[in-house]
């Protein structure tokens, strides 16, 4: 087996562990249908007994974090022995930028995991990481190829590692973003969030949620700054111009923009919560569009080879 | 403001509260009309809707062709969709970026963001100097607390805790000698704000070096061919264009001559015929003296201060034409620009000196050339199997006017395609090193060998290393209003009633998006000050996320709106 099939092997079996790993962290969630807080159970008027649930749907987050553990070895196997394979870092094209940013994030997600008990991010997490390595694999790969001129300089390493870690802080927010509007909802639903059954009352608070989006989209705007100053640095030299409203620079700006204003929107207007969920998932839009979107759909400088 | 706050430390470093002013409806004359409408523009509302105005207005600059991008496209997008066109031309919507309405956007946001960055910065500059504040009067309902007593006496308690918190880069207040309350208030975290402040004022320097930029940049391209040179005059420059405040008529002397092109491609299974290397040999004179150089696609050269960027490359064929006295009418290099990504190029070769007619031919260079169902045409990049395709003109000697002509286009008044005796249009293909005899004695034309040119493009940028310090500049100021920690901690000293020692009560609390680390900071400080907890009071756990005091909570909330770390 040569190191590109091992490559694409370990690409392929971290999709469909991730699926297996989403499927696992669903029946967490599943278990737990209609079930409150340990308080619940203390309650007197509360006469069922959840803990063989609890015990369950426990069963199932730990099975979920554990495949997602193989899945992630899988995963991180395949993008480096791509960039054995190439001779180079393995983000050259649309294929390996996905798989390598998606890298990233599963390594910040496991940390997150492991340090501050970030598993509630599981479900969301697999999802886009099945969703993100399946369509790499199916829809974007291409074999094995040195790089065009146009990437040969150490701009490329800069600038897409930084664009990666956006990535991954960008990703994070915007799941954190997701589930908060969704525990909101249900919380205004059953009349406050002490209220809430099931999965979502296991998880933390609003606030706190909201505090993870938050510092995520903290610590990823200033790597994005960075990424699209070094874009710039890098384009003067490549193209000879530093700006040139390219599609992708563009669509850079506008998500830039779009998390400057959430930013914004918290420290000052004391938009927190809901309002600002809504602008970190509008911005985690903006930037999935500027990754793919842009790239498939609009001519631009940053089209590559295949795709 | 809540009544949960838990100090009653005023914000010193607050900013000027305007929401009063906020919405208040226009007073009565012209100079109340205008500092309402100053307090609407730099208002955080304002600010951030102009935020998000600029994120749509883009939207369409990246979906529609511009004409910065693109002419040809804008001109094929105007033909396919006539009704459209009746919308977007007037609105400017093939040159968004440069269009009234958006740059009216951009001015707006700048505008707000300088009117809300200068009044903070002449705060920023008072609080500098303003010592850290006045102890509060219950420290345990601050943040994060502890209280003891101590085997030191109040002055050596008080002074470990000043040289730890020295140790720890905080300000320190310690209360007079005399005072009724014996204690300090330290304050850290000053960079906060500092960085916020460079953030923005580096924006604004952004933009200013743009305009610098545009005001004082040049830039040119032209194509070389192989052999051939090129100087920096303006007359050289086949598009070139220079800001308001450049002399383009002394522009900076040298010349150079292209003395090879390599082009690469890849011939391998995957990602056939994509590029591999572009690279351009050149021999530069400038200021006397000659040196070979090397240009590559990430690798620009620079010479007296202008760069040079290799952008394109293309084929030209070196053509000898015979007119019908036998005589040599043109012979050299023409340049075929490519049409596809096997650069199927196509071009024109003029002989106006050929007698007793003019002549002139007009096809395609196909690199590697071959004919199939779809007619000629290139299979890849590279010259393999380089062929000529074309088809002849001749006319009537034209009087020679000076006036300039496009060299890629073919002006076919006075001209009449060249057919066989037959009628049938003569077209033909030559191969390298062949000849094609025209109909009737009319001359020839030969291919004699192929050559590569280059696309290089010439310019100076002298607002660039502006723009980029300060979007450096920029990256830093906003590292550090995101990642400094502003912390306040007191410590106070008394006699404890019960045991007749020294009584120790610390506390702290953070000033921005609750940080890890200050039950840290406050038993350090408490241990410092030799601090024994009473037995039935374990330390305070470091607090998790999801355990943030609601005090805490509801301070984040009210100090972050009161401080206003925008625009």
């Amino acid at each position: 087996m040569t190191l590109a099939e091992l490559s694409s092997l370990g690409i392929v079996t971290s999709a469909v562990l991730y699926l297996v790993a989403f499927i696992a962290h669903s029946g967490e969630w599943a278990f737990l249908r209609g079930i409150g807080t340990d308080e619940d159970d203390l309650d007197t008027r509360v006469t069922s007994d959840h803990t063989a649930q609890r015990v369950r749907s426990d069963t199932w987050g730990r099975l979920g974090i554990g495949i997602t553990v193989i899945a992630a070895a899988a995963h991180l196997l395949g993008v480096v022995t791509r960039g054995l394979a190439a001779g180079r870092a393995p983000w050259g094209n649309m294929y390996e930028f996905v798989t390598a940013a998606l890298a990233f994030a599963v390594v910040a997600y496991l940390i997150g995991v492991w340090l501050f008990g970030a598993r509630w991010l599981g479900i969301g997490m697999t999802l886009l990481l099945a969703l993100g390595n399946g369509l790499a694999a199916t829809v974007f790969y291409v074999a094995v190829a040195p790089l065009v001129p146009a990437l040969h300089s150490v701009w490329f390493i800069i600038h897409i590692v930084a664009a990666c870690i956006a990535a991954a802080a960008f990703n994070i927010a915007g799941i954190a973003s997701i589930l908060h509007l969704a525990k909101q909802r249900a919380a205004n639903k059953a009349g406050g969030e002490a209220g809430l059954v099931g999965f979502l009352s296991r998880t933390p608070s609003l606030r706190a949620i909201d505090t993870l989006a938050y510092r995520s989209v903290a610590f990823g705007f200033p790597v994005w700054t960075f990424t699209i100053a070094a874009g710039s640095v890098w384009a003067e030299y490549a193209w000879g111009r530093y700006w040139g409203w390219d599609p992708k620079e563009t669509w850079s700006l506008v998500t830039w923009v779009v998390y400057a204003a959430y930013l914004h929107a918290r420290a000052t207007a004391g938009w927190k919560g809901r309002a600002a969920a809504i602008i970190a998932v509008i911005g985690l839009i903006t930037f999935w569009f500027n990754f793919i979107g842009v790239n498939l759909l609009i001519n631009g400088l940053h089209s590559y080879a295949g795709i | 403001m809540p009544t949960t706050e838990p100090t009653t430390v005023k914000d010193e470093n607050a900013a000027p509260d305007r929401s009063t002013e906020k919405n208040m409806a226009p007073a009565e004359g012209f100079g109340a009309l205008m500092r309402w409408l100053w307090t609407q523009i730099t208002s955080m509302r304002t600010a951030l809707l102009l935020l998000f105005l600029v994120a749509v207005a883009a939207i369409p600059g990246s979906l529609i062709p511009q004409y910065s991008q693109s002419s040809i496209q804008v001109a094929d997008f105007k033909r396919e969709h006539p009704t459209l066109d009746k919308f977007y031309t007037p609105l400017g919507m093939y040159e968004v970026f440069t269009s009234p309405w958006f740059s009216a956007i951009y001015l707006l946001l700048f505008l707000s963001l300088i009117g809300c960055i200068v009044p903070r910065i002449k705060v920023y500059a008072r609080a500098l100097r303003t010592p850290p504040p006045r102890l509060p009067s219950r420290l345990d309902r601050l943040a994060e607390s502890s209280a003891g007593t101590s085997e030191l006496s109040a002055t050596e308690a008080l002074d470990a805790a000043e040289q730890w918190l020295r140790e720890h880069r905080f300000r320190v207040l310690r209360t007079e000698p005399d005072a009724a309350t014996q204690g300090i208030s330290a304050e850290r975290g000053y960079l906060r704000e500092f960085g916020n402040l460079l953030f923005h004022v580096s924006l604004v320097f952004v933009l200013l070096a743009v305009g610098f930029n545009t005001l004082t940049t040049y830039k040119g391209s032209t194509l070389v061919v192989e052999g051939q040179g090129f100087s920096n005059t303006i007359t050289q420059y086949d598009e070139f264009y220079a800001g308001a405040l450049v002399d383009s008529e002394n522009l900076p002397p040298f010349s150079l001559t292209l003395t090879e092109f390599t082009a690469r491609f890849e011939t391998g299974e995957v990602q056939r015929g994509a590029a591999r290397e572009f690279r351009a040999d050149v021999k530069v004179t400038a200021n006397g003296t000659t040196a070979d150089q090397v240009i590559e696609v990430n690798r620009p050269i620079t010479v007296q201060g202008v760069n040079v960027h290799l952008l394109g490359h293309g084929y030209a064929a070196r053509v000898t034409v015979r007119d019908g006295n036998g005589d040599i009418a043109w012979s050299g290099p023409v340049i075929f620009l490519p049409q596809d990504g096997n650069f199927g190029s196509s071009g024109v070769i003029k002989a106006p000196d050929a007698r007793p007619e003019r002549l002139a031919f007009e096809g395609w260079f196909l690199p590697t050339a071959t004919v199939d169902e779809k007619g000629p045409r290139s299979l890849f990049p590279d010259a393999y199997n380089p062929e000529l395709f074309l088809n002849a003109w001749a006319g009537a000697p034209k009087q020679e006017t000076g006036a300039p002509e496009n060299v890629y286009v073919l002006d076919k008044t006075g001209l009449k395609q060249v057919s066989a005796a037959n009628g049938t249009v003569v077209a033909f293909r030559l191969g390298v090193g062949e000849t094609f005899e025209l109909p009737d004695g009319r001359g020839s034309v030969t291919f004699d060998r192929w050559q590569r040119w280059t696309k290089l493009q010439f310019s100076r940028a002298p607002g660039l290393p502006w723009a980029f310090g300060s979007l450096a500049a920029a990256v830093l100021g906003l590292c550090l209003s995101l990642f400094v920690r502003p912390r306040r901690l007191f410590i106070k000293v008394r006699t404890d009633e019960a045991s007749g020692r020294l009584g120790v009560d610390v506390g702290g609390l953070d000033r921005a998006d609750a940080r890890t680390g200050l039950s840290d900071d406050v038993a350090a400080l408490a241990q410092a000050a030799g601090l024994t907890p009473p037995p039935d009071e374990p330390p305070a756990d470091e607090p998790s996320v999801d355990e943030t005091p609601p005090d805490q909570a509801q301070h984040d909330l009210e100090q972050n709106s009161e401080q206003g770390a925008r625009p």
